[in-house]
């Protein structure tokens, strides 16, 4: 099945792309997807305690089973708003 | 309820227009704006990444949040997308209510929750370097 990996702010700039579209395995988790990905770009994994996961636009738990389709996106911490606080 | 996210500047009078009400003696705005320094750096433009889909969806739930915690009657929320200039509003909040202690609090509220939930993030470019400004990771929370 399929999934598309969108990348925003930091990442975007370190995978160089704002989306990837990728074959998973069925049964494949948000948090095992994001694993494989660490081996294929390793800076990905500095960002590791940091990150939330998104699946579909809405925040997910890591152990979510990817279904074909689905968007998902490895959320940095935000820093919208103004200023710095 | 009115939310935005978009790359052009943001004006405050169509969002005041909405919040407003006749039965509503109280309207807050914030506004958030760009500004020339931080951390003693002197900072030149930011810009502004977002999840727009994701974003939008966020900013209603905090929208909503408030309209279930105070008794306000409307909530209008905008975001910048993009390179903003010193000076450019990035944030805009406005809020109603009958009285202005409601508004004030909704409003001042509204506006902690999109800096923890809200997929937005902020570049920094001073002289000779830029970085990503990471918030605390508490998303979802």
């Amino acid at each position: 099945m399929k999934a598309t990996v969108k990348f925003f702010a930091a990442l975007r700039e370190m995978i160089g792309a704002r989306e990837l579209s990728l074959e998973v395995a069925d049964g494949q988790t948000v948090d095992g997807l994001f694993r494989e990905l660490c081996a294929r770009f390793p800076r990905l994994a500095d960002y590791e305690s940091a990150l939330f996961y998104s699946v579909n636009a809405e925040y997910v738990s890591p152990d979510y089973a990817l279904q074909d389709g689905d968007e998902v996106a490895f959320i940095p911490p935000v820093s919208g708003g103004h200023g710095a606080d | 309820m009115l939310i935005e996210i978009t790359a052009g500047p943001l004006s405050p009078e169509p969002f005041l227009q909405h919040v407003r009400r006749d039965d509503s003696g109280a309207v807050a705005l914030f506004l958030g704006v760009v500004r020339d320094n931080n951390l003693g750096r002197r900072v030149l433009y930011l810009e502004y990444d977002a999840y727009p889909e994701m974003a939008e969806r966020k900013l209603r739930e905090v929208a909503e949040e408030a309209l279930a915690r105070w008794p306000i009657t409307d909530v209008a929320i905008a975001h910048r997308t993009g390179r903003l200039e010193i000076g450019e509003t990035s944030l805009l909040v406005a809020v109603s209510s009958p009285h202005r202690h409601d508004a004030f609090a909704a409003c001042h509220h509204i506006v902690n929750r999109i800096k923890e939930i809200v997929p937005i993030w902020k570049k920094e470019v001073w002289e000779g370097g830029e970085a990503w400004i990471e918030g605390d990771p508490v998303a979802g929370k």
